[in-house]
């Protein structure tokens, strides 16, 4: 089970939270802190994983990310998630990403906070991996975007 | 012109959208709250407007606002509104917002069930997958009640992106609502098949995850997984797949064995580091798992390793973490075979990573020896003084102590070197963990009853130095060992050189700065130590160095009486008295020692952590009852429970209260410091005094003597290296001396060796350097052996830990929404409003008027909504059918073992043949029909048959298949008959109540008498037949259109002292209903009962009969023959009887609603008939009841005292009755399409009341 899901930048402004387990705003806050400190003193050539954010989850619980940029992304995950898979995993949201933005980058997230809560909604679902293949997602995301078009134009 | 600034402000008010909030907020960096506060103020307004659009544009905004860390929960009930919008566009944005704010706190979640229901039946599919996503983030257990059934629809879906999301929800769904986990389970596991990898996917993904919290109960599917493994080609999926195997493994080592070909395999030839990682995960665990059993298989541990050491040395830093996350986990199991990469893992702990160093600790801990622990210690103590940073250093000492005292100190030899390290250790600065450190050299001087007289030698040397540790402030962490020095000392005070040094060291002035919890230690061992040297100048007449102690005491206890923590003063004043009179007492020259010393006699002995949760309560004693009640009107009296037994650390009584007296007294002594400085006629106390501590530094400190062979100090290394070269040298020597003794003495082998530290075979050969007497802890007496106090009793998934290979039983079935209508009640409906009693209140208040409201708009939907239930229902009672054929093929075919509720031993057939694939495909394709059975009869509520349903295979199989497994599979039956009897009675009982339930009212009802169905067949001195109720009826479609079967299970007791064997059963058959045989058998052939009868021993057996007509009850004769052997002879015996088929084993309950029930009478199809019963006492509900249970009919209505029942012939002859009582008769009406069929139902009935 996937338990969060955090993009934050270089300074620690949260771009994007997704929680799948309960936690009030202002633990929501304390988390991304907390998490930000943790990540953002690592080099970039160490690993992608780390244990012991005490804020969520406990022993069982890692925190896997990847730094693009200027950004961050962050998974908590359990120990039936694969390490590398999640690594994949968030290769392919951004790569998603890049392709529903054409060359995304971190002003995309900002300003579209909700599209990329779309597209995640079609990678993750309640904190268990819906679909992996980026070609289905792109189709998804796309026909769901149609439907939005069609609406706004029958006004 | 003023229009225009109003048309604009308007303008914007309506534009402003997620974006411009963004805008805006980057463009007020120094006043953002400011500017989000009127932002909030502008969308509460916008939230107030009709227009769906722009609440849509405000919900949207508040979401973002959300991810700030601003709370929007007030705006709760406008996202359900804009969640409702018809639009796609908005709802979208609705359930966005929900699911990032929505949890079950929320209060307006209930009003969404509706809305949620509504949008999963969409025929959009983006609808449904919308409001699924949402849904999946804030289900809670109402929604997953009543949502349960809805979302298992849309599992069959026809769209994989509706069924991928809906078969990932259910997961949620189980975790709020286990109920629904056995009636879904068949579907998802129908779904690990489905031809879209992604549904596919999602499915393994689901029972993955129950799997891994309750793995017991799925091993049954192993077979299928295995398929699946050796046929899929998606990584996710087999990663998913190959870790739940490494978590069904240590359940079943046959399937570990399976499992490593297939795995080696896939190491090799798999490109994907990914799944090559697993892949070696799960072949540990299979390795673990085999280990006590299964020694050959170094060569699979082998490749394990050698990829993994791989991976540690790739540059990837996350191959190499994860290479040593692996690593551990061998290393529980196979020690040796990581140890060979010592090496390796010594490096990683030099890597700049903090996350590999930590891994490589970790693994440290676990590869330690008696051989190499102290080298080990040496390289870790190097980085100890190299590490930057106090948590990586904090880590590193908590590692070594962890490594060195685990497992009770196994691989300690040496118990002087530990201590010096400890020592060592607490020249750390800035260290948090000297009460680590602490309690480990208390623990160590308690324990080792050998090293004592060393330790407390160290302890005196630390208590002299005592301002190295206390000196700097920042070091206040260490000053814990003090605690436990001057508590050594004192203690074991015998074993001191030279006590009354130490007497004078713990006594300085300096101490009183010590923390109040360390003082109190010092002060009463200051009291231990006076009695060690009054006993040590014991017998001395007039020992001038007995009373110059008492003195000291007498001079520096003052001090201590003058402390703020009450405490330390306590003791001190105390003690301080005490020494007086025993001063008193010296001077008269009265012998003193004995009895100072008897005040500290006895030993403490270490009590295990658990001892006082051990204590078993005794006999009679009731731990909640009062000892006095309670008086009434005091209720502060008794606020708090007062400790009955001393807290550990005195330091937890200091009050708050004094803490403000030590401020207070601080000052004043900085006050009177400033006086006497200025003071030029106050002596100052001379520097020179102080001096004479200021030791160098602990290294230097003088070691005391100790006996050892070889001398102690090698000049230029710190004293724990110090022992690690004498310890080489120890045993170099011990190897030669061993050598010559083996030389001479071969047989006599070390009989020294004490259980504590026998380690690995190859580390015996190291002898302990002293032998250590490690104590073991105190238990109480009796002490529960229960160890079983881990579980967090939280875990959600524990509610989930069921078992599924049960077949499904009436209470499993999922809530059945119906809608309502005005006037009738069906009895689904009024079940469900039972669930939902708080929801109804809830409800009940203000929410009716605005229910009222929704209500008239969703009149239309309901209108269209209606017709479904009843589309639903009849789909049910097709499928039924269906599934007859269904599972009558499984019988037929008669395949090695098949059904269901065989499962655990199709996974031991399985697991036990070698060829793979064939069987496997095998096997699922017959459980997911039977899983088609679950299904069905899970959604037919009170579908009472459905046990006998699938124990009935089974049966025949066993019959011709399974002749060795009979006397197993003989007691498990009757496990089961008793079970289903005990089933029955309970269901029936539950059905009663029910019944009450349904008119709104809940009566006080008497329990139902018990049931049976069984009656006596025939009988003589050797045996008796009792004969169910057909309790079986399968309704054959197709080729025999107007023939039916019927099973009849059969009761044979052995009442002899004989054995009974060679039964044959046989039966004239009619023309209307013939007894079904094999295939190739005569007419007139017997059929083998497939057991026999030890004395006293009960069996039952079941015969399948055809029946063509079934308006008319059938009288069958029969003949059993068996022989009955006794030791001296055996004799042909036969035994008649006669099979009454009776009309009501035709019928099959079947659930029936009102509208539905009305209908049918209104069509004027049936035929009616009447029947009266006199003299019935019983209660209604127990008349229902019966007529339920013996005549298979279900309920459709109850009010008061008149009720409507319904059931229907396996030929599909509808039965209605109206049944009415007043005083002591019942009168029953009925109608039904087939008049001869109902009037010897009614003959029945009236004969079963007779009965009673």
């Amino acid at each position: 089970m996937i338990k969060a899901i955090l993009i934050f930048n270089n300074h620690g402004k949260p771009r994007l939270i997704r929680f799948y387990q309960y936690f009030a705003e202002d633990m929501q806050q304390q988390i991304i802190r907390e998490t930000f400190h943790l990540v953002s003193k690592r080099d970039d050539n160490v690993c992608n994983f780390l244990e012991g954010g005490s804020l969520i989850g406990g022993s069982d619980y890692k925190l896997i990310y990847r730094h693009y940029a200027t950004l961050y992304f962050v998974f908590c995950v359990d120990s039936s998630e694969s390490e590398l898979g999640i690594l994949d995993l968030i290769q392919v949201f951004v790569e998603t990403l890049d392709k529903c933005f054409e060359n995304v980058c971190e002003l995309d997230l900002i300003f579209h906070m909700d599209k990329v809560h779309y597209i995640l909604q079609e990678v993750v679902m309640g904190g268990m991996v819906l679909e992996t293949n980026m070609n289905e997602i792109v189709a998804q995301v796309e026909l769901q975007n149609r439907m939005e078009k069609s609406e706004a134009s029958d006004q | 012109m003023a229009l225009k600034i109003v048309k604009g402000s308007i303008d914007r008010m309506f534009d402003k959208n997620l974006q411009d909030l963004v805008r805006g907020i980057r463009n007020h960096k120094e006043d953002e709250a400011k500017y989000i506060s009127t932002c909030i103020d502008e969308i509460k307004q916008e939230l107030k407007q009709d227009n769906i659009a722009v609440k849509a544009n405000a919900v949207c905004k508040l979401t973002y606002l959300q991810m700030l860390g601003y709370d929007v929960s007030w705006a709760a009930f406008n996202i359900v509104e804009v969640m409702s919008s018809s639009k796609f566009t908005y709802k979208r944005i609705g359930y966005l917002a929900a699911s990032q704010c929505f949890h079950e706190g929320t209060d307006v979640i209930m009003l969404t069930t509706n809305q949620i229901r509504k949008d999963l039946s969409s025929p959009n599919q983006y609808d449904t997958g919308v409001a699924l996503t949402g849904l999946s983030c804030f289900v809670t257990p109402d929604l997953a009640r009543d949502l349960a059934n809805d979302i298992m629809t849309l599992m069959s879906h026809t769209k994989p992106y509706i069924r991928k999301k809906a078969v990932l929800i259910m997961y949620k769904v189980f975790l709020k609502y286990p109920e629904s986990l056995r009636p879904a389970f068949p579907r998802l596991k129908e779904k690990l098949e489905d031809p879209d990898p992604g549904v596919q996917s999602a499915a393994v993904n689901v029972i993955c995850e129950l799997a891994r919290r309750n793995p017991k109960n799925y091993l049954s599917l192993a077979p299928l997984f295995f398929k699946l493994m050796t046929s899929s080609t998606n990584n996710w999926v087999l990663i998913k797949i190959i870790k739940l195997f490494g978590a069904l493994t240590p359940l079943e080592p046959r399937l570990g064995k399976k499992l490593i070909e297939p795995l080696t395999n896939l190491i090799h030839s798999t490109s994907a580091m990914s799944l090559l990682y697993e892949c070696v995960n799960t072949v540990i665990a299979v390795l673990i798992s085999l280990s006590s059993g299964m020694p050959n298989h170094s060569a699979s541990i082998q490749l394990c390793v050698q990829k993994l050491r791989i991976l540690i040395e790739d540059s990837d830093q996350n191959l190499k973490y994860l290479g040593l996350l692996a690593m551990s986990k061998i290393l529980k199991t196979h020690p040796k075979s990581v140890q060979s990469h010592k090496d390796l893992i010594l490096q990683c702990l030099d890597d700049k990573d903090e996350s590999i160093r930590l891994r490589a600790l970790d693994l440290l801990y676990g590869m330690v020896s008696k051989k190499n622990l102290m080298e080990i210690v040496k390289k870790l103590m190097l980085h100890v003084d190299k590490a930057e940073g106090t948590t990586y250093r904090d880590e590193l000492l908590t590692k070594i102590i962890d490594i060195c005292s685990q497992s009770n100190f196994q691989y300690i030899t040496n118990f002087e070197w530990y201590i010096s390290i400890l020592v060592e250790l607490t020249r750390l600065e800035g260290t948090r963990h000297g009460h680590l450190i602490a309690s480990q050299m208390l623990d160590v001087a308690i324990r080792v009853k050998a090293i004592r007289g060393f330790a407390v030698a160290q302890m005196a040397t630390l208590l002299d130095n005592a301002h190295l540790l206390t000196g700097n402030t920042q070091r206040n962490g260490i000053c814990e060992v003090l605690y436990a020095a001057a508590w050594i000392c004192g203690e074991f005070s015998e074993h001191l050189e030279d006590p009354m040094q130490t007497l004078e060291a713990m006594l300085r002035p300096k101490v009183a700065t010590l923390p109040g919890h360390i003082q109190a230690v010092y002060v009463q061992n200051a009291a231990k130590l006076f009695a060690t040297v009054l006993r040590k100048h014991d017998g001395e007449t007039e020992s001038q160095a007995a009373q110059e102690t008492s003195q000291l005491l007498i001079d520096r206890l003052p001090l201590f009486v003058q402390s703020a923590n009450l405490e330390v003063q306590e003791r001190a004043s105390c003690i301080l008295q005490l020494v007086k009179y025993i001063q008193k007492l010296q001077q008269k020259n009265v012998e003193v020692a004995e009895e100072v010393t008897a005040l500290f006699a006895g030993e403490l002995n270490p009590v295990a952590p658990k001892a006082q949760k051990k204590v078993p309560i005794p006999e009679g004693l009731d731990l909640d009852a009062w000892i006095n009640e309670p008086p009434s009107g005091s209720e502060s009296e008794d606020e708090k429970p007062k400790a009955v037994f001393a807290k550990e650390e005195p330091k937890h009584s200091r009050s708050r209260h004094t803490e403000v007296d030590e401020k207070e007294l601080a000052r004043r002594r900085e006050v009177r410091k400033q006086e006497q400085a200025s003071n030029p006629f106050y002596i100052k106390a001379s520097p020179s005094s102080q001096k004479v501590y200021d030791a160098p530094g602990v290294e230097h400190i003088p070691v005391v003597q100790i006996d050892l062979s070889v001398p102690l100090k090698v000049p230029g290394m710190p004293m724990s290296d110090q022992y690690l070269k004498l310890e080489e040298e120890r045993r170099q020597k011990e190897k030669a001396e061993r050598k010559k003794k083996e030389k001479k003495k071969k047989r006599e082998k070390r009989g020294k060796e004490r259980k504590a530290d026998s380690g690995p075979e190859s580390e015996e050969d190291i002898t302990p350097a002293h032998q250590v007497d490690i104590v073991t802890e105190e238990m109480p007496e009796n002490a529960l052996p229960s160890d079983d106090d881990d579980k967090d009793p939280n875990d959600p998934h524990k509610a989930l830990d069921i078992d599924l290979d049960k077949p499904l039983a009436d209470s499993d079935k999922l809530p059945v929404r119906t809608h309502r209508p005005e006037v009738l009640k069906s009895p689904a409906e009024d079940r469900d409003g039972e669930s939902v009693p708080q929801e109804t209140k809830k409800k009940s208040g203000k929410e009716k008027k605005k229910d009222k409201e929704k209500d008239r708009k969703r009149s239309k939907e309901e209108k269209k909504k209606k017709k479904k239930p009843k589309e639903v229902e009849e789909e049910l009672l097709e499928s039924q059918p269906e599934e007859a054929v269904q599972s009558e093929e499984t019988k037929e075919a008669a395949a090695p073992p098949t059904s269901t509720s065989a499962e655990a031993s199709d996974l031991d057939f399985w697991l036990s043949s070698a060829p793979v694939p064939p069987a496997a495909q095998e096997v699922t394709a017959p459980s997911s029909s039977a899983a088609a059975v679950d299904t069905s009869s899970a959604a037919a509520p009170e579908s009472e048959p459905d046990e006998p349903k699938d124990t009935e295979p089974e049966d025949t199989k066993s019959s011709k298949h399974k002749k060795k497994k009979q006397k197993k599979e003989k007691e498990e039956k009757e496990k089961k008959k008793k079970k289903r009897h005990h089933h029955h009675h309970q269901h029936h009982g539950d059905a009663g109540g029910e019944d009450s339930v349904q008119n709104g009212t809940v009566e006080e009802e008497e329990p139902l008498p018990p049931m049976s169905n069984y009656s006596l067949l025939a009988e003589n001195s050797y045996i008796k037949m009792m004969k169910e109720d057909a309790d079986q009826v399968y309704d054959i479609q197709g080729n025999h259109q107007d023939e039916s079967k019927v099973v009849v299970s059969v009761i044979f007791e052995n009442k002899s002292d004989s054995f009974l064997k060679a039964m044959e059963f046989n039966v004239l058959d009619s023309l209307n209903s013939k007894l079904q045989r094999p295939e190739g058998a005569g007419a007139h052939d017997s059929l083998t009962v497939p057991f026999q009868l030890p004395p006293g021993v009960s069996n039952e057996a079941r015969f399948v009969f055809s029946v063509q007509s079934i308006v008319m009850p059938q009288k069958l004769k029969g003949t059993l023959t068996f022989i009955v052997k006794s030791d001296e002879s055996s004799t042909h015996e036969k035994l008649d009887f006669k099979l009454h088929f009776t009309c009501t084993s035709y019928l099959i309950t079947t659930p029936c609603y009102s509208d539905a029930y009305a209908k049918l009478l209104e069509s004027g199809d049936l035929k009616g008939s009447s029947l009266r019963l006199e003299g019935i006492n019983m209660p209604f509900h127990h008349l229902l009841a019966r007529i339920c249970f013996h005549h298979h009919f279900s309920v459709v209505e109850r009010i008061d005292s008149c009720a409507s029942m319904y059931s229907r012939s396996i030929q599909g002859h509808h039965v209605c009755l109206l049944v009415k009582t007043s005083d002591q008769t019942v009168s029953i009406d009925a109608k039904c399409d087939e008049p001869s069929l109902l009037g010897n139902v009614l003959d029945e009935i009236k004969q079963t009341f007779s009965k009673c």
